[in-house]
């Protein structure tokens, strides 16, 4: 983890982006919501302050411009048009974009953003005399206004003497200063100390500048916005002569010197909590806030308790040995049990440190809907259900650009326009659903939308005409959506800039199967589609069941293990012929993993069944020994065993023997068709 | 085929199976093991049916023998288990290799040829990336790629 500044201000920003967004889009739907207007307003603030602190200053400046067209919104003075949020969303996107690569992004682009912004204010020429404001809130009109009006300031400013402390860099105030026209800048060093007196980490300095401005007064206020509180500024109005020349200097003070020799000084005083622009850009290459994870502090307590106990139970154990006396099994197996159960509970504490709610990924989608439903001139609702289910934070980020193809698919492919859902007597507006939960430690998201369902004629063309499938063979449905998946497999008849490019769906496929998740497609036509995602809990370690069949020794997830029945004679005969069983009136179908392995000798006299569940469908495992649970530390298989389905991972056992873990997807597949592998690999 | 490999700087492991001599970049070992206990993996293609425990890490074993069509031979005391680390199929993977008996490090003195003769062999050539001579015998210096590539794998 990383503890840079420069770090912290991207995740910062990250949150207050998501946190804009968020706000934005509730807005187009509740456009008089002050409390989101003001949550906007906030979050465009602080990007803009710990922005300049941290030396990105591109985005320092056009955020300003942003957050004074929103002043104008708080202020009630311009309403909240669908056209001004639009324009907003687009700033916060060039925003991110100027905090990522601030060197990449021409700054044509900021502009033009700008240029849209000021007509979507419906105000675009500067008011003369716009209603008087108080300072504290300066408006963009303000600013624009009468520019011969003033002609300078002198602003005298003396920063608290721990300024430097709290990261005020007095240097880019200057410069601010300077950027809004030509000034003198005369440094006060008549609070200094003598040197051996002085304490390098306090601000002694104070500045006067004489500006030639045409801003308002309000516009050099501005400047002091982050620390107005608690400097003590003083602004007066020169009353010099109004053309931009060079100023007479007033000679009072001894030392009166040009923007630059203040500087240096200020560089050299500046401390380290406070980096400079330079010093942080060199660090800005990485991608924003990555390996960086949230955590709840009651989590890292609960840590925090568990390994004082681990350290208590661990000297026990030394105190034990070392006395020489009393080895008893007993008290050593009281160890164990303490032990057992403390490691139990930091395994899952330390697994929740990984777990994020899903929530935070399903909020970026609203903005993919909307940016998608109107490029497309389609009326799309996004619903989201389960924001709170929690999954490993890697999962999480693995699953983000899936999502946004499936759900990108859904509005663009499912959802009809508006004339064709009338036409068929549904509402105009279309809704694509994405939901979350837990479900048998795997977690189901799924994406579904009231569309037109899967055209099945279209695939069956299309996968005829690409060769994937003998014309006019007969294909089971389920086989022919998953066509769908095939490399290079594209139903839309035209190329958008949304989807059918026929790049997607296959990489989808392959990025779930990388976090050994399935997807599944359901379509009815004229009703709509729903692809189902089941994704495991986490990577890392599992609860298991450890069984025998014949020699070898297998884990079965303990989160889809239902019960365990015995195969008891009568049953057995009866079901050898059809591989069905009755358990409580419920025929389930079972597999004998001794056939399906191939392992020979004799079958013990009491074999168990283990019923596993995964969604609606279950299935009975048939093996030979129940030998109990096992903290399973899933260790994945290598490329040499990429064929081998049957098995999901490995894990090391007690003796230090490999087991394999059993993939219960692929058994109930194989299961459900009869026995036989689906693709052929028993 | 391979391309001529200017292979006579480089170290080699040298191992027997049966009555012939192999040998591999030593650059790829990571371990030379006695017989570990071997879980086997069902419905795995043959050579490649076990996995180990290298010091916790699950570690796929692969029956030489096996893979270059040789008749399987039962573990001895010579039998010695190489774990090497070599890409797979684009992944950088520990694999260990079943050998009857490991030899020695060794340069391999000269280049017999850089492509294994089609005749006159008794198992599979593909594999073979280049033959050397040590000592008066003939050296088959493996293509560990071929030998774990899966594209490969089907005719075993």
């Amino acid at each position: 983890m990383s503890a840079e500044p420069v770090d912290i201000f991207r995740q910062e920003a990250e949150e207050l982006f998501a946190q804009l967004e968020t706000a934005l889009l509730d807005l187009e739907t509740t456009p008089d919501n002050r409390d989101l207007i003001a949550t906007a307003f906030r979050a465009l603030h602080t990007i803009k302050g710990s922005g300049a602190m941290f030396g990105f200053d591109a985005l320092a400046r056009f955020t300003h411009h942003v957050e004074s067209a929103f002043d104008r919104v708080r202020s009630g003075e311009v309403k909240i048009s669908s056209e001004l949020i639009g324009v907003t969303l687009a700033a916060r996107d060039h925003m991110r974009l100027l905090m990522e690569q601030p060197e990449s992004v021409p700054p044509e682009f900021g502009a033009a953003i700008l240029d849209e912004l000021n007509r979507a204010l419906a105000e675009p020429a500067p008011v003369a005399a716009p209603v008087p404001r108080s300072a504290a809130a300066p408006g963009p009109q303000a600013r624009e206004a009468a520019p011969a009006a003033a002609t300078g300031y002198r602003v005298r400013f003396t920063l608290p003497a721990n300024a430097l402390l709290t990261g005020t860099n007095p240097l880019a105030l200057l410069q601010e200063m300077l950027e809004l026209g030509e000034g003198r800048v005369r440094c006060d060093t008549s609070a200094l100390p003598p040197l051996d007196g002085c304490d390098p980490e306090r601000l002694h300095l104070s500045w006067e500048v004489e500006l030639v401005t045409g801003q308002p007064e309000s516009v050099v206020e501005d400047v002091f916005l982050f620390v107005r509180d608690e400097t003590d500024l003083t602004i007066t109005p020169l009353t010099a002569p109004s053309e931009p020349a060079p100023l007479p200097v007033v000679a009072a003070a001894p030392a009166v010197v040009k923007a630059s020799p203040p500087a240096a000084a200020v560089a050299a005083l500046q401390p380290a909590e406070a980096p400079s622009g330079g010093g942080s850009s060199a660090s800005a290459a990485k991608p924003a806030s990555e390996g960086v994870v949230k955590v709840n502090a009651d989590r890292i307590d609960s840590l925090m308790n568990q390994v004082g106990e681990l350290v208590i139970a661990q000297s026990r154990l030394k105190q034990i040995v070392h006395s020489g006396e009393d080895l008893s099994l007993l008290t050593l197996r009281a160890i164990t049990e303490d032990i057992e159960r403390l490691v139990a509970e930091l395994r899952d504490t330390t697994m929740g440190i990984r777990m994020v709610p899903i929530g935070s990924l399903f909020s970026r989608f609203r903005r993919v809907v909307r940016d998608i439903s109107r490029d497309l001139g389609k009326e799309v609702q996004l619903v989201t259900l389960g924001e709170d289910t929690e999954l490993d934070k890697t999962v999480v980020e693995a699953l983000s650009d899936p999502l946004v193809h499936l759900i990108r698919n859904a509005v663009d492919h499912g959802v009809e326009s508006a004339a064709e859902r009338l036409a068929a007597g549904k509402p105009a507006e279309g809704k694509v659903q994405l939901t979350a939960a837990h479900f048998g430690g795997q977690v189901l998201i799924t994406v579904s939308d009231d569309g037109k369902g899967l055209d099945r004629e279209r695939i069956r063309a299309k996968a005829e005409e690409r060769g994937l499938l003998v014309p006019g063979a007969e294909v089971a449905e389920s086989d022919l959506f998953e066509l769908i998946f095939h490399p290079g497999f594209s139903t839309a008849g035209t190329v958008t800039s949304v989807s059918g490019r026929g790049v997607g769906m296959d990489v989808v496929k392959r990025t779930i199967d990388g976090l050994r998740g399935t997807i599944e497609i359901a379509s009815r036509p004229g009703q709509g589609s729903c692809m189902t995602l089941r994704l495991p809990l986490t990577l890392a370690i599992i609860d298991g069941l450890l069984v025998r069949v014949g020699e070898g020794r297998y884990i079965v997830p303990l989160s889809v293990v239902d019960e365990i029945v015995e195969l008891d004679e009568a049953d057995n005969g009866q079901s050898e012929t059809n591989n069905l069983l009755f358990i409580r009136d419920e025929l389930v179908p079972f597999l004998r993993l001794r056939d399906l392995f191939g392992i020979r000798g004799a079958v013990p006299p009491y074999e168990k069944v283990v019923i596993v569940s995964a969604g609606e469908r279950r299935i009975g495992l048939v093996v030979d020994y129940l030998l109990g649970d096992h903290q399973t530390v899933i260790k994945s298989l290598s490329r040499v065993h990429a064929d081998v389905k049957c098995f999901s991972g490995a894990t090391i056992l007690g003796d230090g023997r490999v087991a394999l873990i059993l993939d219960i997807v692929h058994l109930i597949e194989t299961a459900r068709s009869g026995g036989t592998p689906p693709d052929g690999s028993g | 085929m391979a391309p001529f490999v200017k292979i006579e700087n480089l170290q080699y492991l040298t191992f027997g199976l049966g009555t012939e001599l192999f040998a591999i970049p030593v650059m790829v070992v990571r371990d030379i093991l006695d017989t570990l206990p071997v879980t086997e993996v069902p419905t795995a293609r043959p050579f490649a049916n076990g996995l180990i425990n290298v010091r916790g890490r699950v570690v796929p074993l692969i029956d030489l023998r096996l893979k270059l069509g040789m008749p399987p031979a039962t573990a001895s005391v010579d039998t010695r288990f190489v774990v090497i680390e070599t890409e797979v199929d684009g992944e950088i993977a520990h694999v260990a290799l079943r050998t009857d008996k490991v030899y020695e490090v060794a340069e391999v003195d000269s280049v017999v040829s850089d492509e294994a003769p089609r005749l006159g062999m008794r198992w599979r050539p593909e594999l073979i990336r280049a033959i050397g001579r040590r000592k008066n015998r003939f050296v088959m210096i493996l293509d560990i790629g071929r030998v774990l590539s899966s594209a490969e794998a089907s005719e075993h």
